[in-house]
C-alpha cells in the first residue's frame, strides 16, 4: 500500500507543532498502525530527520499508552480497540491518513504525538483506592460472597486503560468517563462503600481542578472507549454524587 | 582446619593451545583446600580482574624469589603485581572456612536461609530478624525502581510501614508497567474447590514444574504467602471472577492436577496492578511515596560497598538526576526482549538489572527462559513484537497439526480449511504424548512438542512455524451444557453452537477479540493459530533469602530476580511471586538490614562516587548521540534477537552457543561504531533511550549464551540437544543441580562462575514426568 501521512510535529511543550506531510509506500495491510510509523521512523533516522515520538508499550491493548487520534477518531477508525491494535487492512491504497495527539487542555503535548497524561493520575491520588493496609492481616476473600452480577460489572469499569481517548473525543474534554469507571467499581463492591462519599467528592473535585470539562451527555465517549466502559458509570457516579452531596 | 593454599592462575575461556601471546587473560587467585570430611580438594577462583598479556605472564613465578606473576615486559607490572598482593592479602579465608563444612553452598554466596523445618522456616525468620522502630523508619529513604506488581506492592507496603518511598519507573504512568498484561490468572494454595490443594502441593508444583532447578525455602515460602495474597487483593477492590453463588471462581493451569488460579478473565495482571497501583496511590496522597515518571534508571550508585543510590534520566528534558537512599529495590521486570520478538512490553529491559551486574551484583540463570507455546506466529518482517494468546486456553482448546503431510499442504496452499480435516486424520500430539496432563503440560514441554511437529514439516501456516488451538469440541461440550440447563433441545447443532461460543466468550472474550484484530480469522469458527515465543525469563539478579542481592542494601524482586522458578515458570505463578516478594516478603526482609542505618542520617547524594556514577552515564550517552554511524537501533537489536532465537532458543547446542557468544561480541563492536542516534540528549529522545538498553543486552546476550553453553544437561526450559532421550525427552544430570551466579570482571564471556547447590530435604528430585 502507499499512503500519505499528515502527522503533527512539535519539537516540545513550548514550540508551536504543525502538520507535516510524508509519503510512505510498500506497507503490507498485515501491519498494525504503529508498525506503520516504526517503517516510516526506521527511513527519517536514516535520512537525518528527527523520527516522530509517540507514546506505546505494550502493543496490545492492555497498557493504555498508545494515543493517536487518526483521521479525527481517538484511537482511529476500528471500534473497541487502541491504536496499537488498529491494522493497516483498514485502510485503502492510496489514502491519506491524519494522525494527532490526543487533544485535551489538560493533556499538554509533550513532543509530537506524545502527551502528559499526569492530571489522570493526580485524580486517583485523590481518592482512588480502598484505604486498607496491605500487611495482610483482612479476612479470608471468601468471608463476603459477592453476587456475580455486581462483580462482573464492577470488572466491567475496571478494566478501563486510562488511555484518556473518551476526553479527546468530547467537545468539552470532559474526564466523566474515566472518573465514573473508577467510581463504579467500588461502589458496585462492599469493600468500598465505607469510603464512598469522601471518594466520589474528592475525585470529581481533583477532576474539576485538573481543568476537565463538564459532561453534556453527549456519549461519543462511550463510542470511542476502547474497553467499551458504558455511559451507565457517568450515571452511576452522578447518583454517588448526588449522595454525597445530600450527606455534607 | 582445612588445608589452605593461594596460588595464581591464568584464566583461560577457551583451550590453552587456541591463544596467541598476545592475548589478554585476567588473573585469578586460586585457593586451595582439602575438606575435612570428604578430604577431596576444591579448587576455588577469584578473579582479581587484573589482566595481562600471556606473553607478560610469568609462569614459573612461584619459584622465583619475588613472587610476582607479572613480567617486567609489561609497562604497569609494578602496580599490578602490587594489586595481586594486596588481593591475596584481602582475600577472606575466615569467610571461606565459615562455609566449607556447608558444602551446599559456594563460598561467595550466602543464601541466609533460616533453620528449622521447612514450615517453620518463615515464621522463625521473621521472629528473629532485627526490625526498625517506626519512629526511625520516618528517618530512612527507600528507592524502588519499577512499579508493576512487585514494585508496585513494595512500594505501597513500605510506605505503609513508614518509610519515605521514592519510586521510578520508565513508563508515564505506574499503571502502565507491563504487568498490566498478564492474562491468566495467579495461583494460590486457598483450596476453596476442595480438591486436595494445600501449601505442600503447590511447593511442590511448583519445585517439579521448575525441573528441580530452585531454592526449597523460597518456594515453599511463597507457597505459604500465597493464600494472603487473594485475601489482600480482594480487600482492595480487585474484581476477581465469581460464580453464581458469589464465591471466587477457579481454573486451572499447565503442569498441576488442581484448580488454584483465581483470575479476571483475561486481564488478571490489570486487575492486580491496578489494585497495588491504588494502594500506591493512597501512599502518594499521604506524601509518603514520592512518584518519578518517565524516569530511566541508568546506573546504581555503591558507597563504601552498600548500594547507596541511583542514576537517572527524566525521559521528557533528558537531565541526568542523583538520588540517593540507604537501600535499593530492583523490581524492574524481565530481560525477555533480548530475543527482539517476546511477548514482553515494548520497552521491557534488562539496563537496570545490568548495571547492577555490573556493579558487583552476580547474575543467576541467564540462560533460564521461558518460551511460552501458544502465542500468535510471527507475520512479517515488520513485526516488532507477539502477543501471547493465555495458557488458560488451554484449559478448553485442544492443540493439534494434520497427520497427513498432504493435508498440511494442502491447508498451506489454501485448497483445504483445518474444519474440513477428520477427527481421525489430527494429531492431537499432546494428548497423545502426555496422556496424564494433556494439552495442560508444563510450557516448556508443550513448546518443544510443537517445535517438534513443525519441524518435522507440519506446521500449518505459510512459513511452516504454527500448530492449530481449537475451541470446537469445548464450544459444543459446554453447548450441551448450557441446553440442558436451559431445557433445550440438545440435538440441535446451531444452538448448541451458539450457547456454547457464548460461554467461551464468557471466559476468553478479550483474547478471542485480541486475536481477530491481530490475524484477522473469527477463532469462534476457525482454529487458532499459534506458535511458541520468548514470554518469560526465571534467571536474574542473584538474591539470598531476604531478597538481598551480593551487594548490601540492594534488593531484587520480582521477575527481575532468580528465585522461585527454577528452569521453568508454572503458569499464574509469576504474579503470586511479584506480589508476595513486594506485599510480603521485602517488606520484613529490609529491615534486618535497615536496623544498622538508623543513626546514618540522609544520604548525600554529590559524594565523588555519585558524580562519577553520574559522569560514566553522561558520557555513554555522549558517545551514543555523536555517533556518526549509519545504522538505527533496531538494526542491532534485530540481529541480536535473530542470533538469539536461532541459536540460543529452544533448542541449544554446543556449537550453535560457541559461535553465538563470538557473534554476539562481534556485533557489539559493531554496534559501538555503526550505531545512529538521532537528536540530543537534552530532549524527549526515545531512539536513545532504546540505544542504551540495546547496548546492554548486547551484553547479557553473550552472558546467556556461556551460561546455556555452560550447563551441560536439559533442565526445563533449557534444552540441550546433546542431552535427550531417544524420546526426546530432556535429560537432567545431577551434577548440575547447582544455581549458576556470575560474576562481572569485564567482558560478559570471562564472566566467573559461583555454584549454588541446591538440596532437596523435602522434596524427592524424580525425573520429571507428565506422561
Ligand atoms: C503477555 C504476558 C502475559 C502474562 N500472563 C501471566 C499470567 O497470567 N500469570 C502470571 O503469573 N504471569 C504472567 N506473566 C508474567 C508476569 O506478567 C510478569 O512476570 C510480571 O508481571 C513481572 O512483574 P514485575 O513487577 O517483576 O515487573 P514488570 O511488571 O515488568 O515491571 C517492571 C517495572 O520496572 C520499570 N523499569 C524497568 N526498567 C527500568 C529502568 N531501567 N528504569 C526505571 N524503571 C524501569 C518499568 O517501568 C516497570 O514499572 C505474563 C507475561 C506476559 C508478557
Ligand atoms: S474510559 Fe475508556 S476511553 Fe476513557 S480512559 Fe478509560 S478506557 Fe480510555
Ligand atoms: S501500546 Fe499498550 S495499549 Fe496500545
Amino acid at each position: 500500500m502507499k499512503l500519505t501521512l499528515k502527522i503533527w510535529r512539535q519539537k516540545n511543550s513550548e514550540s508551536k507543532g504543525q502538520m507535516v506531510s510524508y509519503e510512505i509506500d510498500n506497507i503490507s495491510p498485515d501491519m498494525s498502525f504503529l508498525e506503520m510509523l516504526d517503517v516510516l521512523n526506521a527511513r527519517l533516522i536514516l535520512e537525518d530527520d528527527d523520527p516522530i515520538s509517540f507514546d506505546h508499550d505494550c502493543r496490545e491493548g492492555i497498557c493504555g499508552s498508545c494515543s493517536l487520534f487518526i483521521n479525527g477518531q481517538a484511537h482511529g477508525p476500528d471500534r473497541r480497540i487502541t491504536t496499537c491494535q488498529l491494522h493497516m487492512r483498514k485502510f485503502k491504497d492510496g489514502d491519506t491518513i491524519y494522525v494527532e495527539p490526543f487533544r485535551a487542555k489538560a493533556f499538554p503535548v509533550i513532543k509530537d504525538l506524545v502527551i502528559d497524561r499526569s492530571a489522570f493520575d493526580r485524580i486517583q491520588h485523590s481518592g482512588g483506592y480502598i484505604s486498607v493496609n496491605t500487611s495482610g492481616n483482612t479476612q479470608d476473600a471468601n468471608s463476603i460472597p459477592i453476587n456475580k452480577e455486581d462483580a462482573d460489572n464492577a470488572f466491567d469499569a475496571a478494566t478501563c486503560i486510562g488511555c484518556g481517548a473518551c476526553v479527546a473525543t468530547c467537545k468539552n474534554s470532559s474526564a466523566m468517563l474515566f472518573v465514573g469507571a473508577k467510581i463504579s467499581q467500588y461502589s458496585l463492591l462492599p469493600q468500598g462503600k465505607t469510603e464512598a462519599s469522601r471518594r466520589v467528592l474528592n475525585m470529581v473535585n481533583q477532576m474539576d481542578l485538573e481543568g476537565f470539562g463538564n459532561c453534556s451527555n453527549t456519549g461519543a465517549c462511550e463510542v470511542e472507549c476502547p474497553k467499551g466502559i458504558s455511559l451507565d458509570n457517568i450515571a452511576r457516579m452522578n447518583r454517588e454524587l448526588l449522595k454525597a452531596s445530600l450527606k455534607k | 582446619m582445612p588445608k589452605k593454599k593461594l596460588t595464581y592462575s591464568l584464566n583461560y575461556r577457551r583451550p590453552k593451545s587456541e591463544y596467541s601471546p598476545d592475548d589478554e587473560l585476567t588473573i585469578c587467585i586460586r585457593y586451595y583446600h582439602k575438606c575435612n570430611q570428604t578430604k577431596k580438594t576444591k579448587i576455588i577462583k577469584k578473579s582479581t580482574g587484573v589482566r595481562c598479556m600471556l606473553k607478560d605472564w610469568n609462569s614459573d613465578w612461584h619459584k622465583n624469589s619475588d613472587r610476582s606473576p607479572v613480567k617486567s615486559s609489561d609497562p604497569f607490572h609494578k602496580k599490578k603485581n602490587n594489586i595481586l598482593k594486596k588481593k591475596v592479602k584481602d582475600f577472606d579465608i575466615q569467610h571461606l572456612y565459615s562455609n566449607v563444612e556447608n558444602e551446599s553452598s559456594s563460598n561467595y554466596l550466602k543464601s541466609n536461609l533460616p533453620k528449622g523445618s521447612i514450615d517453620l522456616k518463615w515464621t522463625n525468620h521473621k521472629n528473629t530478624i532485627n526490625l526498625v522502630s517506626p519512629a526511625n523508619k520516618r528517618n530512612i529513604d527507600i528507592i524502588v525502581v519499577g512499579t508493576g506488581l512487585a514494585g508496585g506492592s513494595a512500594c505501597a507496603t513500605l510506605a505503609e510501614l513508614g518509610y519515605n518511598v521514592k519510586a521510578f519507573c520508565f513508563q508515564d504512568s505506574p499503571r502502565r508497567a507491563h504487568s498490566i498484561a498478564a492474562q491468566g490468572g495467579i495461583n494460590a494454595a486457598k483450596n476453596y474447590q476442595g480438591d486436595g490443594d494445600s501449601v505442600y502441593r503447590l511447593f511442590y508444583d511448583t519445585v517439579k514444574g521448575g525441573d528441580y532447578r530452585s531454592r526449597e525455602e523460597n518456594v515453599y515460602r511463597l507457597a505459604e504467602v500465597s493464600a494472603n495474597i487473594i485475601d489482600q487483593c480482594v480487600a482492595q477492590g480487585v474484581p476477581f471472577a465469581r460464580d453464581y453463588g458469589g464465591l471466587l471462581d477457579n481454573r486451572s493451569f499447565g503442569g498441576v492436577l488442581v484448580s488454584r488460579t483465581f483470575y479476571a478473565k483475561g486481564q488478571t495482571g490489570q486487575q492486580l496492578l491496578l489494585g497495588a497501583y491504588s494502594a500506591m496511590n493512597r501512599q502518594i496522597a499521604r506524601g509518603k511515596i514520592k512518584m518519578y515518571n518517565r524516569h530511566e534508571m541508568l546506573d546504581v550508585v555503591i558507597v563504601d560497598g552498600k548500594a547507596r543510590g541511583i542514576i537517572t534520566r527524566n525521559l521528557i528534558n533528558g537531565e541526568l538526576e542523583r538520588h540517593s537512599a540507604h537501600a535499593v529495590v530492583l523490581a524492574t521486570g524481565g530481560y525477555g526482549n533480548v530475543f527482539y520478538l517476546s511477548t514482553n512490553a515494548m520497552g521491557s529491559n534488562v539496563t537496570a538489572a545490568w548495571k547492577a551486574h555490573r556493579r558487583g551484583a552476580f547474575f543467576a540463570n541467564p540462560c533460564f527462559t521461558q518460551i511460552h507455546p501458544t502465542c500468535i506466529p510471527v507475520s512479517g518482517d515488520h513485526q516488532s513484537k507477539l502477543t501471547l494468546m493465555s495458557e488458560s486456553l488451554r484449559n478448553d482448546g485442544r492443540i493439534w497439526v494434520p497427520k497427513k503431510l498432504e493435508d498440511v499442504n494442502a491447508i498451506r496452499n489454501g485448497s483445504k480449511k483445518p474444519t474440513e480435516i477428520s477427527e481421525e486424520d489430527r494429531d492431537y500430539f499432546l494428548e497423545r504424548r502426555y496422556p496424564a496432563f494433556g494439552n495442560l503440560v508444563p510450557r516448556d514441554v508443550a513448546s518443544r512438542a510443537a517445535k517438534e511437529r513443525c519441524d518435522a514439516g507440519f506446521g500449518v501456516n505459510k512459513t511452516g512455524e504454527a500448530v492449530y488451538l481449537d475451541f470446537a469440541s469445548s464450544i459444543l461440550r459446554y453447548g450441551k451444557e448450557q441446553a440442558r440447563i436451559k431445557g433445550e433441545d440438545e440435538n440441535n447443532n446451531e444452538l448448541i453452537k451458539k450457547f456454547g461460543k457464548e460461554i467461551i466468550r464468557k471466559k476468553y472474550g478479550n483474547l478471542f477479540q485480541m486475536y481477530e484484530k491481530i490475524v484477522d480469522q473469527n477463532p469462534y469458527e476457525t482454529p487458532m493459530m499459534i506458535y511458541p515465543a520468548v514470554h518469560y525469563t526465571m534467571g536474574g539478579i542473584w538474591v539470598d533469602y531476604n531478597l538481598m542481592t551480593t551487594i548490601p542494601g540492594l534488593y531484587a524482586i520480582g521477575e527481575a530476580n532468580f528465585s522461585d522458578h527454577g528452569a521453568n515458570r508454572l503458569g499464574a505463578s509469576a504474579l503470586m511471586q511479584g506480589l508476595a516478594d513486594g506485599y510480603f516478603v521485602l517488606p520484613y526482609t529490609i529491615g534486618d538490614y535497615l536496623s544498622d542505618e538508623i543513626s546514618t542520617g540522609p544520604i548525600a547524594n554529590d559524594t565523588k562516587e555519585f558524580m562519577l556514577a553520574e559522569k560514566e552515564a553522561r558520557d555513554k550517552l555522549d558517545m551514543l548521540v555523536n555517533n556518526k554511524g549509519t545504522k538505527s537501533v533496531d538494526y542491532f537489536h534485530k540481529r541480536l534477537g535473530k542470533i538469539m532465537w536461532n541459536k540460543c532458543g529452544m533448542a541449544r547446542n554446543k556449537k550453535d552457543l560457541q559461535s553465538a557468544i563470538a557473534e554476539i561480541s562481534k556485533l557489539r563492536k559493531e554496534f559501538w561504531s555503526e550505531v545512529k542516534v538521532p537528536g540530543s540528549q537534552f530532549e524527549f529522545n526515545e531512539e536513545l533511550a532504546k540505544a542504551g538498553r540495546v547496548a546492554d543486552f548486547l551484553e547479557l546476550g553473550e552472558l546467556f549464551a556461556k551460561d546455556a553453553l555452560n550447563r551441560e544437561e536439559s533442565c526445563g526450559g533449557h534444552f540441550r540437544e546433546e542431552y535427550q532421550t531417544k524420546e526426546g525427552e530432556a535429560t537432567r544430570k545431577k551434577e548440575f543441580q547447582f544455581v549458576s551466579a556470575w560474576e562481572y570482571v569485564g567482558e560478559p564471556k570471562n564472566a566467573i562462575l559461583h555454584k549454588e547447590k541446591l538440596d532437596y530435604k523435602n522434596i524427592e528430585v524424580k525425573e520429571r514426568s507428565y506422561k
